[in-house]
């Protein structure tokens, strides 16, 4: 009884591990699959008067005459180390903040889902 | 006794509720002068008729270089000194409808009781165009802007004091206070959010300018335009940039808008026409 126990818990433990490594490897596969190509296009997004314009109001390594409005984008991994919670920031940051100015780029549609996603896939390097 | 009292403050709450309290304009003026005065304490008030400049120092001395040495707005005063000089086909002038000019400036905008409407100081040069038969000029640039600014440098030293004299006009000033605070546009931004919270903070390279002194200098020689312009033109551009609906010159929103706007900078000096990058 004692053994089929024993056995029991180990291949519970094999299969957690399992689950665990197969997870992490997952999610450097998800991180592997942002190509730079998409980071170039989420840069563009970001840099672009028009479409982010994040420049108006944030600092982004890279880019001229940032505005001080918003928090410098630096170290972003560290501070969303969800990339959900991250994008869910730039969506719409009034869930976070209702005194925000930040604008509402999901709800307000200025920019597109697909551009919200490699948005925040580049500020997710910087 | 204690039941009276009981009665009283019921009653009064009762009439609390069924009338809407507004908070008055020197209540509105205290809360956003206070405001500036304690997030920026070497700003002295009197300054705040020189808008963002008064937060950097380098571009402030630019500025009152440009200033003294060549405001780029002279040739335009003095084209609006010879509209006020020439008369109109009917042998009236401008002086006629509006009275001697350097009175002209520090009476707008205000109150008319009669039409339940804002005056405004474009808004009346145009209305004695009309009386005397000749066309109005457009709002936002040229022959209008040079005439107001020339009006408006007639008033150097005069101090802005615009009166809500009754609860008709408290309801102008109102919609101009709601237009001011409201968030608006597809950025979804109010003119509080960056000329209130935000002002002395960067967008871009560009210092966002503080609410309290803003009109003072109006109309304005911006290096943008390379011209005059009218408070309603910059409002119109305002709005453009949060992608806002975009109100005519003169319509009613503006002008409620200007005679709140104007109230905020009570006590400080007119300053137009004034350059601003």
């Amino acid at each position: 009884m004692r053994k089929l126990f024993r056995m029991l818990t180990l291949s519970a433990s094999v299969v957690t591990l399992t689950a665990i490594a197969g997870m992490s490897a997952s999610h450097a596969a998800d991180e592997a699959k942002v190509s730079e190509e998409a980071l170039a296009k989420g840069k563009e997004i970001t840099f672009d008067r028009s479409k982010g314009n994040c420049l108006a109001c944030h600092m982004i390594t890279g880019g001229e005459l940032p505005g001080n409005i918003g928090p410098p984008l630096i170290a972003m991994k560290a501070r969303f180390p969800d990339r959900a919670v991250l994008r869910e920031q730039i969506y719409d940051a009034r869930i976070k903040n209702p005194m925000t100015i930040m604008i509402p780029f999901g709800p307000h549609q200025v920019i597109s889902e697909e551009e919200i996603d490699l948005v925040t896939d580049y500020i997710h390097t910087l | 006794m204690k039941k009276l009292s009981v009665v009283l403050a019921v009653s009064a709450l009762f009439l609390a509720a069924a009338s809407t309290t507004y908070a008055t304009p020197e209540e509105d003026q205290a809360a956003l002068k206070g405001f500036f005065m304690k997030k920026f304490k070497d700003v002295e008030e009197s300054a705040y008729g020189d808008g963002a400049y008064v937060f950097r120092e380098d571009a402030y001395e630019q500025f009152k270089e440009i200033e003294a040495d060549f405001p780029p707005y002279e040739d335009q005063v003095a084209e609006g000194e010879e509209m006020w000089n020439t008369a109109f086909a009917n042998g009236k002038t401008y002086k006629d409808c509006l009275g001697e000019v350097d009175t002209v400036r520090a009476q707008y905008p205000k109150y008319d009781e009669e039409n339940d409407t804002i005056l405004t100081l474009e808004g009346q040069i145009n209305a004695c165009r009309t009386e005397n038969g000749e066309k109005p000029l457009k709002w936002k640039k040229g022959p209008i802007a040079a005439l107001s600014g020339y009006i408006a440098d007639q008033a150097e030293g005069q101090k802005i004091d615009v009166k809500i004299p009754n609860e008709k006009a408290q309801k102008w000033y109102e919609k101009g206070k709601n237009f001011f605070y409201a968030k608006r546009g597809q950025l979804n931004m109010s003119c509080a959010d960056c000329h209130v919270a935000y002002a002395g903070n960067r967008i871009r390279a560009e210092i966002l300018s503080p609410a309290f002194g803003q009109v003072t200098h109006f109309p304005t020689y911006r290096a943008k335009w390379g011209q005059l312009g009218t408070l309603h033109r910059r409002y119109g551009g305002c709005n453009q940039q949060v992608r806002a609906k975009d109100f005519k010159a003169q319509s009613d929103e503006f002008k409620a808008l200007e005679y709140f706007h104007t109230a905020t900078s009570n006590g400080l000096e007119w300053t137009g026409p004034a350059f601003r990058k």
